[in-house]
């Protein structure tokens, strides 16, 4: 007993909750600079949102805490009721649930406190994925198993949909990168990458151009490849869906886009500029981080930071704290940090014997990356604004907690990683 | 081991590839490119400007001609403002409910979080008792602010007034003022304006997203306190000022007197002038308009804008060169016949009537045109017919040391120059070589194309008052609280004659008052040295002229009196010199023996017949083509004004008292009927 627990206390990957501290703490503190009150000033006042905050690690890490001491074997075996609670959930918040800015994502719980069950949905469906992947006979090449797993992701996405929470449903599609690395083929990521270059390029400039230089670029393939029948035909029919997408491209965007998500890419893309309006989140917290330079303006003596040039600083542009008042030193950082983080969970899934603890590892590497991606990159404008938090740094009970439960699962999945599962 | 085990460094290396771009993007962001620092910068800086009080302006005895009142605004800030009573408020201020709503909603619409002003310039009283029960008012607040006033509304023309600022003085200041900033326009306010504005202060705030303030910035490292104008000690005697612009009210003309001892200017009246404190306030733009269409001009700066010849008063000069050229001595006499024969020329004198055998002094003191042009013709004649170019320059330049026919460089702008004649001229005239003395004879009794202003005719006096020299005059004596004075207002400028020369003259000058031509004027007690003079006015009546100073021994006061289109220097002119003279030297003004007295000379009105004057001013004035497009308003005043003016004042004045226009028979008896001098 003694030398089991003395072997779990080991086997624990203290680096990643070592980690997940520094980056919770670093959290809080920029919350607190954020929405530095005078009035109240104390960091644990919990009248206020760094209080809070407070109070939400202190349940994240007892809830972590608890996840460690489970056992292994539930965690899979409960996989999937976990996700049909959390569907539940899905279509409960879509009845009962309350709408804050413009989504409904929700459900009271009272004593001022909010769930929200789509940060909880990104938990569930990589547990679902990675237990259904590490089934026997489960080969993602195979349409069959394919399909199986769209679903399993799909189906959480288009409940997100309907909130409409447009920022969540996408991070689902970080979980390509868990399919390719199980065997999906290379060209969905090519495709993917080549849609999204599509899209972008074609709204920017104009479509006849694109399709001449595709058309180019085809041509010197087939000059090159003249031998190969098989890459000649995948060669034209991408060229053809290329086209066809290009054209479609003005009909999403007038048709499928809400207007809302349209002004966010026209002011991404410089083509349209609005800084009184629509762009003036985005320009105000290019402002804050870009005026930090090297060192940064000093805790709480951000400026931009402490007289509220940036709306919902606390929440989604939290990175505008770190980078005003902690320079590029700072953002550097915290960059860092997740780098590490998201490098370190990879290394984790990859020394697992168990498949499901891989391919779960997978995901959370996948689903960190993109937020951190996303998060920064629509505080800096390479992005377009889809309110996602920064992870562990954002402002916000549920979303603190999803992650931590996230990780933690992870971390307690490989302190069992030389046990047979 | 699982399949696709090398596709986690794909995954990797997407994953630290995109990172990497980010981390680029935020250096670009944040070290790179620094407008993002400039752009946190104007969020969070709002700069506001600190105005120094402008400087006040003494008389010389300490009395204050313009100092800065204050006033108060009542600003709101409406995000600020929380139920109070209204109808309470609305009393204190002196508005109605109405007033109230719409002010304050075009307040909260110029801006809803910062404080904007809600009612302007209240009264000291209104805002003592506001003051007391501002506290229930949340959200609002007095804001002190100054003007300028001028306690004894006297020397308008002197101070000037203060304006906002132009574009082209914008430019001119590199940009030192800015849109709204007021400047001096005229007068000492424009003069001194470098030393009345003082030195702005800059207070630099950070204000929040709302633009709320919030401290100030950088711990006030970039304030600066605006230092208050300096105080500048004019050398105007207010009550003399103040006299002068009585005696001289319905008249056209000016006042010049100046301390010989020091060139400081006593009085200095420019007629008609006007209360300065209506270039003040709310009604400014429409006063401003009133003076401008004026038919009077009173922005006219008289004492050195308007130009006259100087007529008999430069006779004392003409003696004093021809003394120190020794082309005559003082006992020498002439014999005057009436008249004087240059070449084919004849100048009258004395109407025909001999003056019989005058010397120097004697000349001076009849005002004898024969015996000045003799003097002119030899010394212009002086080395041969042949050199009379030459003669003359040197003649001309002797003139010019007196100050004549150049700016005197008095500290107020638009100074004229007058004139003396150059040989250019007339050679242009003529024909170079084609005149002789005999061509140009008038400008040995002041007449011809000499002009000079007021303040010129004053500082010859100041000069034969010190005996051959003179200090530059000045409106303003010392500068600051350590009085600080001009070194170039120190300096003796001396004219060269020397100070022997003086006496025959000063006592044909002398004699002028005692018993010549000014003897009505004579002031009990003081000897006055005077010369009277009839400059011609081709607008009308001649202008009245007379120079003085007095005492004669040890001279504390200079002066030089113009009254436009008044006749004979000797009835106008001399004796309103001479209650300024008396009032200076002796603080009060004593009966006369002629039995002359203020009240008369300041009720009396001289101002010439408007329909004639409005004549001349319109064809000036289309001349001027900036001024064209007045032209309207004009026609209108005319029509408006000269049924107004005519009708009531001045007509009616002038059938009562219709010797005014001629010398009245009194008048007529003391002189004898012949002045003309």
């Amino acid at each position: 007993m003694s030398t089991q627990q003395r072997s779990f206390f080991f086997n624990v990957d203290w680096l990643t909750v070592f980690l997940y501290l520094v980056l919770c703490t670093i959290g809080w503190f920029n919350i607190h600079a954020a929405v530095f009150d005078t009035n109240h000033p104390s960091i644990v006042d919990a009248s206020t949102n760094y209080g809070k905050q407070f109070i939400f690690i202190c349940v994240s890490v007892v809830i972590g805490i608890v996840i460690l001491l489970l056992e292994s074997r539930f965690i899979a075996a409960l996989a999937p009721a976990f996700y049909v609670v959390i569907v539940l959930l899905l279509i409960l918040v879509l009845v009962i649930g309350r709408n804050v800015g413009g989504n409904q994502a929700w459900i009271n719980m009272g004593g001022g406190f909010r769930l929200q069950p789509s940060e909880f949905a990104k938990f569930a469906t990589c547990l679902l994925l990675a237990r259904y992947l590490s089934g026997t006979n489960i080969r993602v090449t195979e349409p069959k198993s394919f399909l199986t797993a769209a679903v399993i992701i799909g189906f959480p996405m288009l409940l997100i949909m309907l909130q409409p929470d447009t920022g969540s449903t996408l991070v689902f599609c970080s979980l390509i990168f868990v399919l390719y690395r199980e065997g999906l083929s290379p060209y969905f990521l090519v495709i993917a990458g080549l849609f999204i270059t599509l899209f972008v390029t074609s709204l920017l400039y104009n479509p006849l151009y694109i399709i001449l230089i595709l058309a180019v670029i085809t041509a010197f393939i087939i000059f090159l490849f003249k031998r190969n029948r098989q890459l000649i035909k995948t060669v034209i029919i991408g060229l053809a869906i290329s086209i066809a997408f290009i054209f479609s491209v003005k009909f999403i965007y007038t048709h499928v886009l809400k207007k809302h998500q349209t002004e966010r890419i026209n002011i991404l893309l410089g083509i349209t500029t609005d800084l009184k309006g629509k762009g003036y989140n985005v320009n105000q917290s290019k402002i804050a981080i870009g005026s930090g330079k090297m060192w940064g303006k000093g805790y709480l003596h951000g400026t931009q930071t402490q007289y509220s040039f940036v709306p919902e600083q606390s929440t989604d542009f939290i990175f505008c704290t770190v980078g005003e008042e902690w320079g590029f030193a700072g953002s550097l950082t915290v960059i860092s940090l997740f780098m590490f983080l998201i490098l370190r969970v990879i290394l984790i899934a990859e020394r697992q014997r168990s498949p499901f603890t891989r391919i779960y590892g997978y995901g959370v590497a996948s689903v960190l990356f993109f937020h951190v991606v996303i998060n920064i990159g629509m505080t800096i404008g390479v992005v377009p604004v889809i309110g996602i938090p920064l992870p562990f740094i954002s402002y916000g009970g549920s979303s603190l907690l999803s992650f931590t439960m996230l990780l933690f699962t992870l971390i307690k999945l490989d302190s069992n990683r030389k046990s047979n599962v | 081991m699982n399949k696709f085990f090398e596709r986690r460094y794909v995954v990797t290396g997407i994953f630290i590839a995109i990172i990497l771009a980010l981390l680029g993007r935020l250096y670009y962001i944040q070290i790179v490119d620094d407008k993002y620092e400039i752009y946190a910068n104007s969020n969070v800086r709002r700069t506001t400007i600190l105005y120094p009080a402008r400087g006040p302006i003494l008389d010389r005895n300490g009395k204050i001609l313009v100092q800065n009142e204050p006033i108060y605004d009542v600003t709101v800030n409406p995000k600020e403002v929380k139920p109070f009573d209204t109808l309470l408020f609305c009393k204190m201020i002196g508005i109605d409910k109405e007033g109230f709503d719409k002010r304050f909603a075009k307040a909260k619409k110029q801006s809803p979080n910062t404080a904007s002003v809600f009612e302007k310039q209240l009264s000291v009283q209104l805002y003592a008792s506001l003051q007391e029960k501002l506290f229930e008012f949340p959200g609002f607040a007095i804001v002190p602010r100054t003007i300028r006033t001028y306690p004894d509304s006297v020397a308008a023309q002197f101070l000037g007034f203060i304006g906002e600022v132009t574009d082209r003085d914008i430019k001119r200041s590199n940009g030192y003022y800015r849109l709204g900033d007021y400047i001096g326009v005229t007068g000492v306010e424009k003069a001194y304006e470098n030393v009345l504005r003082g030195q702005r202060g800059v207070q630099v705030q950070m204000v929040d997203s709302h633009g709320v303030p919030k401290g100030s910035f950088a711990n006030g490292a970039l304030d600066t306190v605006p230092r208050s104008g300096e105080r500048l000690t004019s050398s105007l005697d207010v009550d003399l000022q103040r006299l002068g612009e009585k005696l001289m009210q319905n008249k056209l003309g000016s006042i010049v007197a100046i301390e010989p001892s020091s060139g400081e200017i006593l009085c200095y009246v420019s007629s008609p002038t006007y209360d300065p404190n209506l270039m003040v306030g709310r009604q400014r733009g429409n006063n401003l308009a009133k003076m401008y269409n004026n038919p009077y001009k009173p922005f006219f700066i008289r004492p050195i804008q308007a130009q006259y010849p100087p007529g008999s008063s430069f006779k004392p000069l003409s003696a004093l060169i021809a003394l120190q050229e020794g082309i005559v001595n003082p006992g020498e006499t002439y014999y005057c016949t009436g008249h004087y024969r240059a070449g084919n020329r004849l100048v009258p004198c004395n109407k025909g009537e001999a003056h019989g055998s005058v010397n120097m002094s004697r000349a001076v003191a009849v005002s004898c045109n024969g015996y000045f042009s003799m003097v002119f013709q030899r010394i212009v004649d002086r080395y041969g017919v042949k050199n009379t170019e030459a003669n003359f320059t040197a003649w001309r330049n002797n003139v010019m040391k007196f100050g004549l026919g150049a700016r005197l460089d008095l500290d107020m702008p638009a100074e004229s120059r007058g004139n003396v004649p150059t040989p250019l001229h007339y050679d242009n005239v003529y024909k170079k070589g084609g005149w002789r003395s005999s061509t140009i004879i008038s400008l040995a009794i002041g007449q011809g194309e000499l002009l000079a202003t007021p303040l010129q005719m004053a500082n010859l006096e100041c000069t034969i008052a010190n005996r051959g020299f003179y200090y530059k005059p000045h409106l303003i004596k010392a500068i600051g609280t350590k009085n600080v004075i001009k070194k170039e207002y120190v300096e003796k400028n001396y004219v060269g004659i020397d100070s022997g020369y003086f006496e025959p003259v000063i006592n044909g000058m002398q004699a002028v008052v005692e018993n010549g031509t000014a003897r009505r004027s004579k002031i009990p007690d003081i000897i006055m040295c005077g010369k009277t003079g009839t400059a011609q006015n081709p607008h009308g009546e001649d202008n009245s002229v007379f120079v003085a100073f007095a005492p004669r021994d040890n001279p504390k006061i200079a002066i030089a009196v113009v009254v436009e289109n008044s006749g004979e220097g000797a009835h106008w002119a001399a004796p309103i010199a001479s209650f300024i003279v008396e009032k200076y030297l002796k603080g009060k003004i004593s009966p006369r023996e002629s039995g002359i007295t203020v009240d008369y000379y300041a009720n009396a009105n001289r101002l010439p017949d408007l329909s004639l004057y409005a004549q001349d001013l319109q064809k000036e004035r289309r001349r001027d083509s900036i001024r064209a497009a007045k032209v309207d308003s004009i026609k209108k005043f005319k029509a408006d004004s000269i049924k107004k003016f005519k009708a009531d004042s001045i007509k009616k004045e002038r059938r009562e008292s219709a010797y005014n226009n001629k010398p009245a028979n009194w008048i007529k008896s003391l002189t004898g009927g012949r002045a003309r001098s």
